[in-house]
């Protein structure tokens, strides 16, 4: 497809649907490892790794082996993704220690982030080929990351605020993740308008 | 153990799943479907109902077959069954209710990472009789639904003015559209917790009273 | 608990494995094959309803696949890229042709399905199939009559449809946009102008389009 197709495929995963704000995917890390910006950042990262790599191993699967059985999409897909996630695991391991370490308790966290299933899901719904995939694997990852860091970011201003004893915690990290929420849905109509 | 605190033990296993360790707002499991499906009350019975199935079967079976599966392979196999369940509800939705399923799409084959249904093939099924592992899978599923419907009757109530379908309000009423996007889910779940925190906050408060004026 | 006492021989780790796994596969093939004939009809009578909504007066259809340039049958079961639906009435003379577009809208992809009729140049209909657009703004775009209805009268006379305000339209290719849903009316006007631009030089010439394959649906 052309180009313009990419961009559009790529922002409207990152900003207009983003995964976390608009789709409510991923929220367990969301609302888990959004405590300081340096832990959210490498989340995202590692989370934008995965979904490529799935999105690579969705797309084969989907092409060669569930045109026969359809009916082992789920199956097939979480086994995919359990085992994505542990052989990249042990690839980065041996091949850069210090990204390892930098991102190494995250990655078992991944498998059971609904945002990767749901990513391999949804491209595969939308009809996306190899390379739109990948696009909408890199929007969703980067869309995650900005999420997590900019979650991040506010949480760490709000801890230091006097809030009332009733909102302190979980319930004011709703009440921020519905402002922010609200702020993206100013993305929508991006590409549009013209 | 006599027959009647194998009943009060059945009843506990029951009813704690529904309040007191709700999976949505106590222990905050299961939040991707607990806000995406909930816009509104009809959408997140649907929800309710599927992931009640996933649940309630998966746990019987997972206890049914609890000392014939390997401790190292256990996962994998909790989520064999899980997955099975999950595709059987999928496909028998996808024929019975396409309208529903159309609204729920991909959020009925993501019950398979639904955190709440593996942790309670680990945390219960794993490890208790048949009769117990159904009664706690009831109650949890019980719970989450309760949960789920009342987020979707808020939402579909101030952000469409309606309930299941039913206009509730006439004509002037203008509708809170936000509450049916995305941040509404957000926000109706903060405002619900900020209300248990502060119903909590009070009974203690109560409570402490209560024991100074018993002293006095 | 006997398996958490003794260590499980490795035979016994695949083998479960291998029995979950193949009660599993039995257990959703199954499923499958009670269901996959109920969803597929499903599908097909919406398809069905759509077409037959924005062709009036039709009653069957049969999809045409775009080659080079031009249309040819599609034989059942078949799938394409790029697929548009002949529509006949029941006696088998056709009707119209049913063409189904997508694109980007507000929120996400529109999908839709129109009517057009070579011999007229006018389009017979138009419904959206799916959209994420804004509940009570851009999803107008399904419910506003006076917007859905006008598309039963429209030309791409100069190449494509133009949007006008609410009210404005004089011309024949002029679609009166939703206040409040300026935006989504305009992806829909967008989405047609595409397709149709694909597709104009493709349709065969009035009175030459392809017959109704005889047995058209097996059920």
């Amino acid at each position: 497809m052309n180009l313009t197709n990419l961009v559009w495929i790529f922002f409207s995963a990152a900003v207009i649907n983003n995964f976390t704000l608009s789709l409510f995917l991923g929220l367990c890390p969301f609302f888990g490892v959004s405590s300081k910006i340096g832990t959210a950042f490498r989340m995202g990262v590692a989370n934008i790794f995965v979904m490529v790599i799935t999105v690579i191993a969705s797309w084969a699967l989907e092409t060669y082996v569930l045109v026969h059985a359809p009916y082992l999409q789920l199956i097939s897909y979480i086994v995919v993704i359990a085992s994505t996630v542990q052989f990249v695991e042990m690839v980065i391991k041996k091949m850069s220690p210090s990204l390892f370490r930098a991102l190494g308790i995250f990655l078992p966290l991944i498998t059971t982030n609904c945002a990767i299933l749901g990513l391999a899901l949804f491209s595969v719904s939308k009809g996306y080929g190899l390379v739109e995939g990948i696009f909408y694997a890199l929007g969703a990852g980067v869309g995650l990351t900005l999420a997590l860091v900019l979650m991040a970011g506010l949480r760490e201003d709000v801890e230091l605020a006097d809030t009332p004893k009733i909102v302190k915690g979980t319930a004011m990290n709703f009440f921020i993740a519905g402002i922010l929420s609200m702020a993206f849905m100013g993305f929508a109509g991006l590409f549009a308008s013209h | 153990m006599t027959a009647q605190s194998d009943r009060e033990r059945a009843v506990t296993e029951l009813v704690k799943g529904i309040w007191r360790e709700n999976p949505v707002f106590v222990a905050l499991l299961g939040l991707c479907p607990a806000m995406a499906v909930t816009n509104s009350a009809i959408n997140a019975l649907a929800m309710g109902g599927a992931t009640f199935f996933v649940l309630v079967g998966s746990s019987v079976l997972v206890s049914l077959l609890r000392s014939w599966i390997p401790k190292q392979v256990r996962i994998t196999t909790f989520i064999v069954i899980i997955a099975t369940f999950v595709t059987v509800a999928d496909y028998s939705l996808h024929a019975l209710a396409p309208a529903v399923y159309k609204e729920l799409g991909a959020f009925i084959a993501l019950i398979v990472v639904n955190c709440i249904i593996l942790g309670r093939q680990e945390a219960f099924a794993s490890r208790n009789s048949v009769g117990l592992s159904a009664l706690d899978a009831l109650g949890m599923s019980a719970g989450f639904t309760l949960a789920l419907f009342m987020l979707g009757s808020i939402r579909e109530v101030l952000g469409n003015g309606s309930f299941f379908g039913v206009p509730l309000f006439g004509a002037g009423f203008e509708p809170w559209v936000v509450m049916i996007l995305p941040p509404g889910g957000f926000l109706t779940m903060g405002t619900l917790l900020m209300i248990f925190n502060w119903l909590s906050e009070r009974r203690k408060r109560s409570a402490q009273l209560l024991l100074e004026g018993g002293a006095a | 608990m006997s398996a958490e006492e003794k260590e499980a021989s490795a035979f016994s780790l695949v083998a479960t494995l291998g029995v979950a796994g193949f009660l599993a596969g039995l257990f959703i093939v199954g499923i499958y094959q009670i269901t996959d004939p109920v969803i597929k009809a499903n599908e097909a009578a919406e398809l069905h309803e759509a077409v037959f909504k924005v062709v009036p007066g039709s009653s069957q259809l049969q999809a045409l696949a775009l080659d080079n340039g031009s249309v040819k049958p599609l034989a059942h079961g078949d799938e394409a890229e790029h697929v548009i639906f002949a529509a006949y009435d029941a006696a088998g003379t056709f009707k119209g042709y049913a063409v189904p577009a997508q694109g980007p809208g507000f929120q996400d992809v529109i999908r839709l399905i129109y009517g057009f009729d070579t011999s007229t140049g006018k389009t017979t209909g138009m419904q959206v199939l799916a959209s994420k657009e804004t509940p009570g703004l851009g999803d107008k775009i399904i419910k506003d009559q006076h917007f859905v209805g006008q598309f039963t009268s429209r030309t791409f006379d100069g190449g494509e449809l133009l949007a006008a305000k609410s009210g404005e339209g004089t011309l024949p290719q002029h679609v009166d946009t939703i206040t409040g849903a300026t935006i989504s009316s305009k992806a829909v006007i967008r989405i047609m102008n595409e397709t149709q631009s694909l597709w104009k030089d493709a349709y065969p010439a009035p009175g030459a389009e392809p017959a109704l394959a005889a047995p058209a649906e097996g059920e």
